[in-house]
């Protein structure tokens, strides 16, 4: 059992380790769905939602394979269940909302390779963070991607307005302005000592 | 024959150069950006990464009659795990300050876009052999991508290669390229190099023609 | 291309899907067992071997050591080599002779960005901190992880001063962590400078750590001690 208090979880996932700017996690979607605020914005809070019930699973079969002394199986488990997961909120939410599927839905599955996720539940399992502390980790990591992703589109909408050279267009203007923006995330580091 | 074995260098190259997983089709960027912080580190992921990838391409290929389409993914990434699962612990059996420097970025290689990507796009419509081959040029095209990253960065932000001082101790490094905001720049350098060749190029054989 | 292209099988649809599924699931777990299995000695030979490299390293002079588990309740540390997972333990370096170097303990805190992982060792006779060894940390190359290597900070702790009060209830000092080049008492750790925060997160878990455990090592020296009167014996009877 991890002690560090609920905050310091939280703002950590969110700000200090941003999964995005500081771990590199989810690059893929980053690079890919950054263009639009709009698209963004729906993108992070499909990923938060996947990482909430995904990290819940996560401690869940943490367990169970814990106590049948298991412990290579978890990342077979893990990934199955992540899997799942998308596929069942998938289902969900074309039954639920079938206007919310139109706007989410070709996100889903690219959610699955998404090695943010993952890694939510990889590292509450590294951490032995609690059931509360796992929950709260997940919420972090999730709104930390939302931001960085919504930062990111709206810097591209107004690059888009902008002259800028041949070269540079596509991925490495968006690397240069990630960059940027990780830097600016470096200030958050060293926030709890 | 000459065919084939024409059809087998091409499958191989594909992925060491004109299909480059880094610097081309930019997949699989959050390894390439996580762990090239020192040349030995992007070396080591990069070689397991080809590792799972060959292994995985092989058995996905050979198995490609027999998997129904509607859980092909799910095949393939239970053959995915499988193997990452097993690197996972040989490294650790082998040194584990490796794995410890590798953190969790080892099992991450089962979302590795590349490898899926590969399975999906190659394995799963062509021969092992060719497979093999695709594979073989895709992990040696990502390990090259990982050392031309982990290389500058440590060049530039230690003063090092491989751990060995190479600039000398008059070299202020600069320590940015060892951070985070270090893989981004580095790597945006990368394309935009690539992109200037590829744009002098096109504007040279317009003058030609 | 459509030479080797494939046709997907069309036989008995769902028992087919769940059968290879399965198959599949089986023969990946059984690989993954017997790999388990093999790599499992051997990991951990090898975090044994670094365990007890650490624990040489801070204790010097020492060419032994043993596992202690402290129990909470009485307050006592027993030798144990499989310690039960739930209690905390220290680590007893020894020297040729049997005699007891000192008493190497683990503790860990919040970096840069992440967890670092130290292990210190105490000595009895000095009542001091003679030595310190980084298990584990993600801290920036280059920066944060001078303090593993740089020989300026890493002297602070060849002799820290960690003396109990004279109820031998507490430190008389707790450690402070004081700015590069302040250093004026025993007690006090210089930071380095361009690493502020690694060195004052490894000042921080040692004034913690210390705090904690070195009244109970010291209250306690006899339980490492009873070991002496054992370990000539062990030595002869393996000649």
């Amino acid at each position: 059992m991890n002690d560090e208090s609920l905050g310091v979880i939280f703002i950590n996932a969110c700000l200090v380790n941003n999964f995005v700017l500081a771990y590199f996690l989810g690059i893929c979607p980053f690079l890919g769905v950054s263009s639009k605020r709009e698209t963004a914005l729906r993108m992070g809070s499909a990923v938060t939602f996947v990482m909430i019930v995904s990290s819940m699973a996560a401690y869940g079969i943490h367990a169970v394979l814990t106590f049948v002394d298991a412990p290579y199986l978890e990342l077979i488990a893990f990934i199955a269940v992540i899997a799942s997961t998308v596929q069942v909120v998938e289902m969900f939410i074309k039954k639920v909302s079938p206007a919310l599927f139109r706007s989410l839905g070709i996100f889903l599955p690219l959610i699955t390779t998404n090695c943010a996720i993952l890694a939510v539940a990889l590292f509450q399992t590294n951490k032995s963070y609690g059931f509360v502390q796992s929950l709260v980790f997940a919420i972090g990591a999730g709104l930390g991607f939302t931001l960085a992703l919504v930062l990111m589109a709206g810097l591209r909408e107004k690059l888009e307005l902008t002259h800028t050279p041949e070269i540079v267009k596509g991925t490495a203007l968006t690397l240069i302005l990630a960059g940027l923006l990780s830097v600016g995330f470096m200030g958050f580091a060293g926030l709890f000592n | 024959m000459s065919v084939a074995l024409e059809n087998n260098t091409s499958d191989f190259l594909n992925g060491v150069w004109k299909q480059n997983p880094v610097f081309v089709q930019v997949l699989g960027m959050c390894p390439v950006l996580a762990v090239t912080n020192t040349a030995i580190n992007a070396l080591a992921m990069g070689l397991a990464t080809a590792f799972v990838l060959l292994m995985s391409n092989v058995v996905v290929s050979s198995l490609r009659r027999v998997v129904p389409n509607q859980v092909r993914i799910v095949t393939f990434i239970l053959i995915i795990a499988t193997f990452v699962t097993i690197v996972d612990y040989v490294i650790a059996a082998i040194s584990l300050s490796l794995h410890k420097s590798l953190g969790a970025f080892i099992s991450l290689i089962v979302v590795n876009c590349l490898i899926l990507g590969r399975a999906e796009a190659f394995a799963s419509k062509h021969s092992v052999t060719r497979s093999a081959l695709d594979a073989l040029g895709m992990g040696i095209g990502f390990t090259i991508g990982l050392l031309a990253l982990g290389g500058v960065r440590e060049l530039i932000g230690n003063g090092t290669l491989f751990g060995a001082p190479v600039l000398g101790d008059q070299f202020q490094p600069w320590t940015v390229m060892m951070l985070p905001p270090g893989g981004f720049f580095t790597l945006a350098a990368w394309l935009l190099l690539f992109n200037w060749l590829k744009v002098r190029r096109t504007a040279r054989q317009e003058a030609i023609s | 291309m459509s030479d080797d292209q494939t046709t997907t099988p069309q036989r008995n649809p769902t028992v087919w899907i769940y059968g290879v599924v399965l198959s599949v699931g089986v023969v990946s777990s059984l690989a993954i067992v017997s790999v388990y299995e093999i790599t499992r000695p051997m990991i951990a030979a090898n975090r044994t071997a670094f365990r007890q490299s650490a624990i040489l390293q801070v204790l010097l002079g020492s060419t032994n050591t043993a596992t202690y588990q402290f129990d909470p309740v009485s307050e006592q540390f027993a030798k144990s080599e499989t310690p039960d997972s739930t209690m905390e333990v220290v680590y007893a370096g020894f020297d040729d002779d049997g005699n007891l170097v000192g008493i190497a303990i683990e503790t860990s805190g919040m970096g840069y960005q992440d967890k670092i992982r130290l292990l210190y060792g105490y000595s009895p006779d000095e009542q001091a901190i003679i030595g310190i060894r980084v298990l584990e940390s993600r801290e920036t190359p280059g920066l944060g992880d001078r303090v593993e290597t740089d020989e300026t900070y890493l002297s602070n702790f060849k002799s820290l001063d960690v003396r109990l009060n004279d109820d031998r209830s507490e430190l008389s000092h707790a450690i402070e962590f004081v700015k590069p080049g302040l250093k004026a008492e025993p007690w006090q750790i210089d930071g380095i400078t361009g690493a502020t925060i690694s060195s004052r997160a490894i000042a921080v878990m040692l004034r913690e750590s210390a705090a904690k455990w070195i009244p109970h090592v010291q209250a306690r020296l006899k339980n490492f001690e009873s070991e002496i009167k054992h370990r000539p014996d062990k030595i002869a009877g393996s000649f």
